[in-house]
């Protein structure tokens, strides 16, 4: 019954309800909630000092999102790890679906509204890919990773939702699947030379990639590359973010005043550059604050994947923690001209309950593995004994 | 087995976490680098090209200084442009609102298709003008309409206004927009309702009229929308113009000039309906939308003459009036003037385009006699009793020169040889003192060079000389040709101003004074004496008052009644086609020629006669004769100016230092 009977080779008890409350970490929660809070202050912000239309509405979201990921973390690890491929299979299917629709459909509707929430399937598909690549790295040994043939499967996996998000075409969700992809990849111990040829061969492909990609991709690249190009044209993006971060300086503009924000220069401010927004009105040293706290996220995202004993957990943590930081990164290093304008939001921030929700049912994983980091699963993903 | 291997798969998870926690701490970091770079090492860069977005500056028009009269009268001022504009965002239905305008005032129909092209093209907030320069009462309809006229507004802006419309519009010059040449960096030029000086006063002191623009910050948002207007500079207002022009001499003027020797009558008089009856079509056509007409005494409709007159102090230069007939509306330069109107004033005849008093050339005729008869008693070669017989004609070599009088004049003295105005008597005065004397004497009296007047545009004229001709044509002066200058024909060229110069200087105890229509700030500087002998002054002053006063001279039907202000003068008539042999013969040249061929009639005269005050220049532009046209509109004309500001104690203080001889008249 005890936490503190514990062994190598045996599985804990099972925790009551009362006991996986206390043993969420609740820092974790209060990290994500100023984040999340953070958010609000900033979508206030950007209605010109109101809580309508975006502040009230993203707390509302928030409040749902924290149920769902609380909830997801007391629910034994073991069931996602059984549910993982029906899962994946869902999720794919949905992306299918919406593809199917949004073909026939004139308007490229790619999601499924259900009211506060829009369901995005490519969003599914980001959490389900990284439970059914867990469950299928969970148990294979370090040899049994090391045969190619074994990495057939898992490639697969990651390919065919890949391939339905590119031809939406969602470039930023694609690259996200497939860098997360390749982090569990990394974890689960693929040779590094794997890595390097893929990498060869990515660069090889370059330019037949670039045939396939749609004018406004190619354009935003080109843009990206030289965005002084065509200032009032799509390098006008960048360069007004570029404008509002600079101008923020060290210590900004101050909350409400910033002036490319509120005069709206600054394009998206509410979604896609709210870094920005705040960037200008905190300056560097709230920038840097909130990046801090999403590094702390990462860091017990970390320290949860390293003290979990399944394989499943670990990657499941780190998946997580990984799609977290694809998001902060990819954001951040758009808003500041780093890389092309891709369209991903910053997470708990950006008005939209999609990539919310996405990182709360991630976190709540997140937790829950940390709820469940004694249990030991086995490679069919039943319980080991 | 198991458990060693799941051992491995830990080890090699653990490390590779640690990899990849260490890259994305590099990546993370890299962020903050780029953060730093941003906020910190660019942030003055962006600092500014956000407030570049932030701000614009916004420029106030300073408002354009006046022209005015020696009496304060506004010759050119800024009148408020009251216009309608709508606002295409706080409308529902602009064409609702625009229907709704025109049942309050009047909107022609192609400035609704206007408004309605424009709406759409410009962005909601901009507003788009309907209507402009409308009336008080106007507005105030509006005013009162505008709850029923949602998107309406009213705007004051300033448009140039010359409430005297052509009859100062060669002083005044106009203003207009401002074309591609002119554009000098200044952002105010660039306004879209900026108007500069095209000509006149309005362009020689455009810049000190202009005034400075005020400045101010207003914050825009990305679409340009005004959000907020920050206080700023305040521009300051051009500095006035004050002219020594009397306007209502000069309107006066202008009238009289145009009027010649005809009447004015009202259209409906039935001597004008009978005159316009009888007239050719394009005479009808002259006057179709007048209200007046001018009618001759043989009740023929004439068109209005073309001339000038010029009325100047003679001690002080200052210029009372300058007239320069046709003229033209200076007013619709200030929005545009139609390529056809243009095309027309280029094209006039008339050239109402031409200040005529500082840019028309025309030879003196008998009005450069008097410099002759100067020269001749300051070369000490002839006196005042030098008498020549005029069988009417003189021969020289095998040229014949011929006096304007037949059957010649027969004996004269000086002062009968102006009152008559002798052409044989200065042949004679010219063979005896030579050209060079003549045209130095010119030059010193204001001919031949420019006066300096403060007016754009003068002209020099021309006082031949041996030199010039040399210079000019490589053929040596002849002798004959110092005949023919001596009676101002020839080469000689005079504009209207230097006319009256020249008159003002002869009467005025021999002072070079200089000809400005810029009111003076303070007292006027006493022009330098021109050392000519006072005595040969005097006899040119009473040789003058005998072509009006003496019972022969040439101007004598103007001497006025025993109670009007005696005036001295000179008529002249200058040639515009030489009379040949041919002519001469057959009597032609005393026809009707074409307006175009006929002699210009001059004038210059001064007075009062025993104090002088003013001197007066007129040229009508083919007139005929100069005493039968030129003379009575100077005497009219020199006795209105000291009607309006008669020499006396009273209106002495702005007219400079009174002269020994001058007396209260």
């Amino acid at each position: 019954m005890a936490i503190s009977f514990r062994s190598d080779g045996l599985n804990p008890p099972e925790l009551s309800i009362g006991q996986k409350l206390v043993a969420i970490n609740w820092l974790l929660v209060l990290l994500v909630v100023t984040i999340a809070g953070v958010g609000c202050l900033m979508l206030y912000s950007a209605a010109n000092g109101d809580w309508t239309p975006w502040a009230y509405r993203h707390a509302l979201r928030f409040g749902i999102g924290l149920t769902a990921m609380l909830t997801i973390a007391l629910i034994d690890i073991r069931f996602w790890i059984r549910t993982a491929y029906l899962g994946y299979l869902a999720a794919l299917l949905l992306l299918g679906a919406v593809e199917i629709m949004g073909e026939i459909g004139m308007g490229a509707q790619r999601w499924i509204d259900l009211g506060l929430f829009q369901l995005q399937p490519s969003e599914v598909m980001k959490i389900c890919l990284v439970l059914a690549l867990a469950r299928y790295f969970n148990g294979l040994t370090y040899e049994e990773v090391g045969n190619p043939l074994n990495l057939i499967i898992p490639l697969l996996m990651v390919a065919l939702p890949a391939m339905l998000v590119l031809k939406q075409p969602d470039l930023g969700t694609a690259l996200m699947m497939i860098a997360g992809s390749g982090a569990i990849f990394f974890l689960a111990g693929v040779r590094i030379w794997k890595f390097l040829a893929l990498i060869a061969a990515g660069v090889a492909a370059v330019p037949i990639v670039w045939q396939f990609l749609r004018e406004y991709q190619q354009k935003r690249i080109l843009t990206f590359l030289n965005p002084e190009s065509d200032p009032l044209g799509s390098g006008y993006h960048i360069l007004q973010s570029k404008i509002a971060l600079g101008s923020g300086g060290i210590f900004g503009k101050g909350f409400l005043k910033g002036s490319q924000s509120h005069l709206n220069f600054l394009p998206e401010k509410q979604t896609d550059f709210i870094f920005t927004m705040l960037a200008e009105e905190f300056g560097m040293v709230g920038a840097s604050c909130l990046i801090g706290l999403y590094v702390l996220v990462l860091a017990y995202g970390f320290a949860i994947a390293i003290r979990a004993r399944s394989q499943f957990g670990r990657l499941v943590a780190l998946g997580v923690t990984t799609t977290l930081f694809l998001y902060l990164f990819i954001n951040v290093a758009m808003v500041m001209g780093l890389i092309p304008v891709v369209g991903v939001p910053l997470p708990m921030i950006s008005y939209g309950g999609t990539a919310m929700l996405t990182m709360m049912i991630g976190l709540g994983l997140l937790l829950g593995v940390s709820v469940h980091r004694d249990v030991r699963i086995a490679r069919a993903g039943v319980e080991e004994d | 087995m198991l458990k060693a291997s799941e051992q491995d798969v830990q080890k090699v998870f653990t490390r590779r976490a640690l990899v990849l926690a260490g890259g994305k701490l590099a990546l993370i970091g890299a962020l903050g680098a780029r953060l730093y770079y941003l906020q910190v090492v660019e942030a003055d860069r962006y600092e500014l090209l956000s407030r570049g977005n932030q701000f614009n500056l916004e420029l106030l028009p300073p408002v354009r200084g006046r022209i005015l009269d020696r009496n304060g009268v506004a010759l050119a001022d800024n009148q408020d442009n009251f216009r309608v504009e709508i606002v295409r965002e706080q409308t529902d239905d602009v064409a609702a609102t625009l229907s709704a305008l025109r049942s309050i005032i009047e909107v022609p129909d192609w400035d609704v298709r206007r408004v309605l092209k424009d709406v759409k093209r410009k962005r909601a907030f901009v507003p788009v003008t309907v209507v402009e320069n409308l009336t008080r009462e106007e507005i105030a309809r509006v005013a009162v309409n505008a709850p029923y006229l949602p998107g309406i507004r009213i705007e004051v802006g300033r448009s140039r206004r010359y409430p005297f419309a052509d009859t100062a519009v060669h002083i005044t010059g106009y203003v207009a927009a401002v074309s591609e040449s002119e554009l000098t960096g200044d952002p105010v030029l660039e306004l879209p309702d900026f108007r500069i000086g095209k000509s006149g006063i309005e362009k020689l002191h455009d810049l000190g009229m202009r005034g400075t623009a005020g400045r101010r910050q207003v914050e825009v948002n990305a679409l340009g929308r005004i959000i907020r207007k920050l206080p700023g500079e305040d521009g300051e207002p051009g500095r006035d113009v004050k002219l020594t022009l009397d306007i209502n001499l000069q309107r006066y003027a202008t009238e009289r000039l145009s009027r010649g020797n005809a009447e004015r009558l009202p259209t409906e008089d039935p001597r004008a309906q009978l005159a316009l009856a009888q007239a050719e079509p394009a005479m009808r056509d002259l006057y179709a939308d007048r209200q007046t007409v001018l009618v001759d005494a043989e009740g023929k409709v004439i068109e209005a003459e073309s001339g000038s007159a010029v009325v100047m102090d003679v001690h002080t230069g200052e210029l009372r009036a300058l007239a320069s007939a046709p003229g033209y509306d200076p007013n619709p330069f200030n929005r545009g003037l139609s390529a056809k109107d243009w095309e027309e004033l280029l094209t006039n005849p008339r050239g109402p385009l031409n200040n005529k008093a500082v840019s028309g050339q025309y030879p003196p005729g008998s009005t450069f006699k008097m410099l002759v008869m100067l020269a001749a008693l300051e070369s000490g070669l002839a006196g005042p009793d030098t008498k020549f017989f005029c069988p009417g004609h003189l021969t020289l070599g095998d040229t014949r020169f011929h006096c304007w009088s037949r059957y010649g004049h027969g004996w004269l003295d000086m002062k009968q040889s102006i009152a008559q105005s002798c052409d044989v008597y200065y042949y004679e005065l010219a063979k005896r003192i030579g050209i060079d004397r003549i045209s130095s004497i010119a030059k010193r009296f204001g001919l031949g060079e420019l006066t300096g007047v403060d007016i754009p545009g003068e002209r020099r004229g021309l006082v031949p000389s041996r030199e010039w001709k040399l210079a000019t044509t490589g053929v040596p002066w002849q002798m004959g040709e110092t005949l023919v200058a001596a009676i101002g024909q020839g080469f000689n060229l005079a504009t209207p101003l230097q006319l009256a110069l020249m008159t003002a200087r002869l009467v005025n105890g021999g002072k070079a004074v200089v000809p400005h229509i810029e009111f003076p700030n303070g007292p006027p500087e006493a022009a330098e004496d021109m050392a000519v002998d006072t005595r040969h002054l005097e006899a040119v002053r009473v040789a003058m008052s005998e072509v009006v006063n003496g019972p022969r001279g040439t101007a004598r039907k103007i001497q006025g009644s025993p109670d009007d202000v005696k005036i001295g003068g000179k008529t002249g008539t200058a040639q515009v086609r030489r009379i040949t042999m041919a002519d001469r013969a057959s009597g032609a040249y005393k026809e009707e020629k074409p307006w175009r061929f006929r002699d210009h009639a001059l004038f210059v005269g001064f007075g009062p006669v025993e104090a002088p005050r003013y001197a007066v220049a007129v040229v009508v532009e083919h007139g005929g004769g100069g005493s039968s046209m030129a003379a009575p509109i100077g005497a009219d004309v020199l006795r209105e100016a000291l009607r309006i500001d008669p020499p006396g104690p009273t209106a002495s203080g702005e007219s400079g230092a009174p002269t020994p001889e001058r007396q209260d008249g």
